[in-house]
């Protein structure tokens, strides 16, 4: 069945702040530590005393380069700062230092996957600004508070061209991106923390239509999941109206998680005129070859690497390398263990497993993990030597060795008893024994009762106390049944 | 370019000024005057001259990513109309 849906095309562009993890601000030396007491991380700068003047860090370009880089943007050589003036509690300056004509990065890309395959977003512009303070609305409070810690701490503005097509694709887009920036380590992507926020564009169109309808800003989305939801939201709301023969209002919408509703912000959208001139007070910012160089050769490997390596080098399947390559860490990690064994793919699936949920478990990052690649490779190692079981390894040796990761992982397999009987010799020893047991099960078993192989089995696990190597014990059976039959 | 009742009002506006009535007509004249005094520039040749942005020549002026002082908190909140021991306080403006 046809849904009203169906019958419109849906734009979305999203514009991503992120909160660069410098630890001075944009232009002042206040600290960015999140979480300090109200208004401490404040200087004359920070709250425009006459006479201040910014400094601008160089860090804030080095990492919005940075991120530049890995979308494939085209850096600006030439940069001049502009003032974005308007009027608002938490902007002491009455306005906002940021970046017009002349973004850092121009252009570039951002890879997605959906259901519907691959698709580069494509990127309008990445500039660096600074961020403004914090206004504090509580509803037993007739003032409205201002903290002015985040007051000029650095943000990158990641801007895409309107080129997304459903909440799936900005959700995918924001998670890609957010990836980028832990990986190139340029902000912490915490998202409830505020370091990295999404402002939606949603515009609907007739399918027919070239003409994009009114947009709608979506703000206040604190997780990918709302970002979903506030946008399935707003195109529902955006259909009813133009179904229902209503016209969209161009407008600002706060969405709230707890009511799934979003409301309208601001009403006089055409007084919203910032005024942007040139940045009297800075000079300007050249962005020289050797400056590019320099942060070129810093760049880490990216996910796409990782995932092409990953794929072509070790044959891991699509699912794998999109679980390994969802952090820096773990994709390092990964790829040091399979310096260590061949068998990369049980590499990713103790990586993705035992590891990943044992990390999950304890709240900690891989770097904080007790066992190096080197031992895990060993673990590997003794399962596909058939010393050890996958399941005793993965069920037991592995919590044990994590406790006691200096002892040896043979050593702790012997003291826990879990060295399987793989030793044909002494195995055979005992499989004859079985066999001579059972004559007339041996004699079934060779008029064509092949499923009493799992009862001999369970003698001979029976005999070793479950430590026989269940693929040595198959085949000596099936030998020595064959054998006296 | 000229100055009318609507510029000026709108202006006034973004600037989050209020202008008595009587006020806007001087308003006007005064920045019609400035705007007419500043127009004189485009006499000049500009052909080919890249726009100034600063008066300085210098370019790359930065500074290294190093925490500094910070200014006192209860100097921070000192000069502000209005605050309590951790905040600036500001008339509410947002109605939800």
């Amino acid at each position: 069945m046809s849904q009203p849906r169906d019958k419109y095309t849906v734009v979305i562009g999203l514009e991503i702040h992120a909160q660069l993890s410098t630890k001075s601000k944009i232009y002042s030396r206040d600290s960015t530590t999140f979480g300090s007491a109200p208004n401490t991380n404040v200087s004359v700068v920070t709250l425009a005393h006459p006479g201040t003047l910014p400094y601008l860090n160089k860090k804030v370009l080095d990492y919005a380069i940075k991120m530049g880089l890995a979308c494939n943007s085209e850096i600006t050589r030439k940069n001049i700062f502009c003032r974005k003036n308007y009027f608002y509690p938490d902007l002491p300056k009455g306005y906002q230092l940021t970046q017009d004509k002349t973004p850092i990065c121009i252009g570039g890309t951002v890879l997605i996957r959906t259901k519907k395959g691959e698709k580069y977003v494509k990127l309008n512009r990445i500039h660096v600004e600074e961020d403004a303070g914090k206004s504090i609305h509580q509803n037993e409070e007739t003032d409205t508070l201002v903290d002015l810690n985040r007051a000029g701490v650095a943000l990158i503005e990641i801007v895409t061209e309107p080129d997304l097509g459903s909440a799936a694709e900005a959700a995918q887009t924001m998670m890609e991106i957010r990836k980028l920036v832990r990986y190139l380590d340029v902000c912490d992507g915490n998202m409830e923390e505020g370091s990295i926020r999404c402002d939606a564009n949603v515009s609907i169109m007739p399918k027919c239509s070239t003409v994009f309808g009114p947009k709608v800003e979506l703000k206040n989305m604190n997780s990918i999941k709302q970002i979903k939801n506030a946008i399935e939201h707003e195109i529902d709301r955006q259909v009813g109206i133009v179904e229902a023969g209503g016209e969209i209002i161009s407008e600002t919408r706060t969405y709230d998680p707890a009511t799934g509703d979003s409301i309208g912000m601001r009403e006089k959208e055409e007084l919203n005129d910032y005024r942007y001139f040139p940045e009297p007070d800075l000079s300007p910012v050249y962005v020289t070859d050797e400056w590019l160089d320099e942060i070129r050769n810093e760049l880490p490997v990216l996910p796409e690497q990782w995932r092409t390596k990953f794929i072509e080098e070790y044959g891991l399947p699509e699912y794998d390398t999109g679980v390994l390559t969802d952090s820096r860490e773990i994709a390092k990690f990964f790829n040091a263990v399979c310096q260590e064994t061949q068998n990369y793919k049980a590499a990713s699936n103790w990586v993705m497993g035992p590891v990943k949920s044992y990390l999950n478990d304890h709240k900690i990052g891989i770097d904080d993990f007790p066992l190096t690649p080197k031992k895990l490779a060993e673990l590997i190692e003794l399962i596909d030597s058939g010393k050890i079981s996958y399941s005793s390894a993965s069920q037991q040796l592995f919590s044990a060795w994590i406790k006691t990761p200096k002892i040896a992982a043979l050593e702790i397999a012997e003291k826990l008893n879990l060295i399987q009987e793989s030793d044909s010799d002494s195995l055979e020893e005992v499989v004859r024994e079985v066999v001579d047991k059972f004559p007339d099960k041996v004699k079934e078993y060779n008029k064509g009762k092949k499923g009493l192989i799992g009862m001999f089995m369970g003698e001979v696990m029976k005999a070793t106390k479950g430590k026989a190597d269940p693929k040595i014990t198959n085949q000596l059976l099936r030998d020595k049944l064959e054998s006296v039959g | 370019m000229k100055v009318d009742k609507h510029t000026v009002r709108k202006l006034a506006h973004l600037s989050r000024l209020e202008l008595r009535e009587e006020d806007e007509d001087n308003m006007i004249k005064d920045l019609n005057e400035i705007l007419t005094w500043v127009e004189q520039l485009n006499e000049v040749d500009t052909e080919g001259v890249e726009p100034l942005t600063n008066m300085s020549h210098e370019v790359n002026v930065f500074r290294e990513d190093q925490v500094g002082e910070h200014l006192d908190h209860e100097k921070a909140l000192k000069n502000a109309p209005k605050k309590d021991e951790d905040f600036f306080r500001v008339p509410k403006f947002l109605n939800q």
